[in-house]
């Protein structure tokens, strides 16, 4: 039987180093809600998910209470609407609509973020792909709780650089569409390279088309109890430091597997994946950059950030995997600048550069992820910025993202507010030298030689 | 049979075993096992129950009991065991 150490040890780290479960997700597939009607669509749309996800946050609270363990986020994704609207959108404005009544199903059944408005467009685009992709800044606007994300690259197909011009250019004007808001738009806008199908976390959730009608996908989370662990072995060699990630993070994604089973079971909806990513948020406590401090950086960014960071998401991995049945998702570190104040400290101390988080990108991190820029900054500049991301996550076969904020009306030194679990970033500066004739020769980035495995 | 684990952290004093055991009993709730020990200095005893029994909804129970928790000034959490079955057995 269970011991009370053992009962102790639990309830600490849920009570002091706030070990949670990120995010409960349920994928809903909107494949069939395609109609040739606008109207029909968004009816369609509104009534499977409120239907799907009518009980989605109560049983999340349900097992919240149960278990006595938070469960930060309930959230949906969906099927890419670009695919779902293909034959009803005829301009960027009927996607538009379609955003609205994304939001609108998700303010219904009380969840926080709905992810999918996507397109996958890493070899070509189609016409449905572009409008969708025009609609965003729009949609962005005049939504609350919808996410969009861009799959413009894969290891397999290449890399599409029209679309990453487009998004360049995207980026930029959903900045300005929401430039009374420190330009948040951009915070629910990813771009991709290798997206997977059943990411639970957003802004880059969406239902891939290899998934079933629904299903359930956990975000685990708990840097806060991965540094306590580690404050213990302070000092001591590599061997230990890893066996104490690795106990810690099985012991954390247990509780992560648990909740997904039960949530499944009470949904009646299968299970997916169990996605191992360290989620920080803004709370103090709460933060990977502060397990990079305990591994022995002064900051991250210091010399030592990339091996130090490898280091600690390959053991989350090896002990993740023997704790849930299937592992998926993204499931790799996430350093959001704005979400992690370790990583704010980072910034402001002048240690952390947008090169140096190029670089942690290689390893493990998914991407250049919640980075304020300036107001200013060339679309072209961003096309290039997401461009290295994508070559990135290509020739590693990995996951890559791209979650910048170019910030209107502020420049580097100054601050940009999103609130809530978004935080807040110190604006950083970007190389400004050009690349407009690079990103202006149009056309796709062929795939590379490993790819060709059969 | 789902088993729960009661845990009461907090400031000694007089009287908690009692006022706990009694809510159990009056609702029906089996104890199967107690143990305690300080961590801290704080008091900390953990209870494994039975409440098949019991006619109280999960939920309810796990107010009340905070609420009990409140009135003598230590925090009482109910929780099913799983939550500790998973995390530390394989």
């Amino acid at each position: 039987m269970i011991n009370i150490q053992e009962v102790i040890e639990t309830n600490q780290m849920i009570e002091k180093e706030n070990l949670d479960v990120r995010t409960i997700t349920l994928g809903i597939s909107l494949l069939d809600c395609a109609d040739s009607n606008l109207e029909t669509v968004k009816k369609k749309i509104y009534e499977k998910i409120t239907t799907k996800a009518e009980k989605l946050v109560e049983t999340g609270n349900n097992l919240e209470r149960e278990y006595g363990i938070p469960i930060v986020n309930k959230r949906i994704s969906v099927t890419p609407i670009a695919l779902v609207g293909a034959s009803a959108c005829k301009k960027p404005e009927d996607y538009v609509e379609i955003a609205k009544t994304l939001d609108m199903a998700a303010k219904k059944v009380g969840v926080n973020f709905i992810g999918g408005y996507s397109a996958l467009v890493s070899k070509g685009m189609t016409t449905s792909d572009r409008l969708l992709i025009e609609s965003i800044p729009q949609a962005l606007a005049e939504t609350e709780r919808v996410c969009s994300s861009i799959n413009v690259g894969s290891t397999k197909t290449g890399i599409n650089m029209d679309a990453v011009r487009l998004m360049g250019e995207i980026v930029v004007k959903t900045a300005q569409a929401t430039k009374e808001n420190d330009s948040l738009g951009c915070a629910k806008l990813v771009v991709f390279c290798n997206a997977p199908d059943d990411n639970p976390f957003m802004a880059g959730a969406f239902h891939g088309v290899t998934e079933a009608d629904a299903i359930i996908n956990v975000g685990v989370s708990g840097p806060g109890v991965v540094k306590t662990a580690l404050t213990a072995v302070r000092g001591a060699d590599f061997g230990t430091l890893c066996e104490t990630i690795k106990k810690t993070a099985f012991k954390i994604t247990r509780v992560g597997q648990l909740i997904a089973n039960e949530a499944s079971a009470a949904l009646n909806v299968p299970f997916g994946i169990v996605d191992l990513s360290l989620a920080p948020t803004p709370a103090v406590g709460d933060s990977v950059a502060e397990i990079l401090q305990e591994i022995g950086l002064e900051y991250p960014g210091a010399p030592g950030t990339t091996a130090a960071l490898a280091l600690l998401n390959d053991q989350v991995k090896k002990g993740g995997v023997m704790a849930s049945s299937y592992v998926g998702g993204l499931s790799g570190a996430f350093i959001p600048v704005s979400e992690d104040q370790g990583m704010i400290d980072a910034v402001s101390a002048g240690c952390l550069t947008l090169e140096k988080l190029e670089a942690m990108t290689c390893v493990c991190s998914v991407g250049l992820d919640m980075i304020a820029i300036p107001g200013d900054t060339k679309a072209t500049t961003i096309s290039g910025i997401i461009a290295d991301e994508m070559a990135i996550g290509m020739i590693n076969q990995k996951t890559t993202a791209v979650r910048l904020i170019p910030v209107i009306g502020k420049g580097v030194g100054e601050v940009a507010e999103f609130g809530g679990l978004l935080g807040y970033a110190p604006i950083i500066p970007v190389n400004t030298f050009s690349c407009d004739a690079f990103v202006g020769r149009g056309g796709r980035i062929p795939a590379p030689i490993h790819s060709f495995k059969n | 049979m789902k088993k729960t684990i009661v845990t009461v952290v907090g400031k000694d004093c007089v009287g908690i075993i009692a006022k706990v055991c009694t809510y159990f009993a009056e609702n029906k709730v089996n104890i199967l096992d107690i143990s305690q020990t300080i961590v801290q200095e704080y008091f900390n005893m953990m209870m494994v129950v039975d409440t098949s029994a019991s006619d109280k909804e999960f939920a309810q129970m796990a107010e009340d009991l905070e609420g009990l928790g409140r009135g003598i000034g230590v925090i009482i959490k109910a929780q099913h065991e799983d939550i500790f079955n998973m995390m530390h057995r394989i």
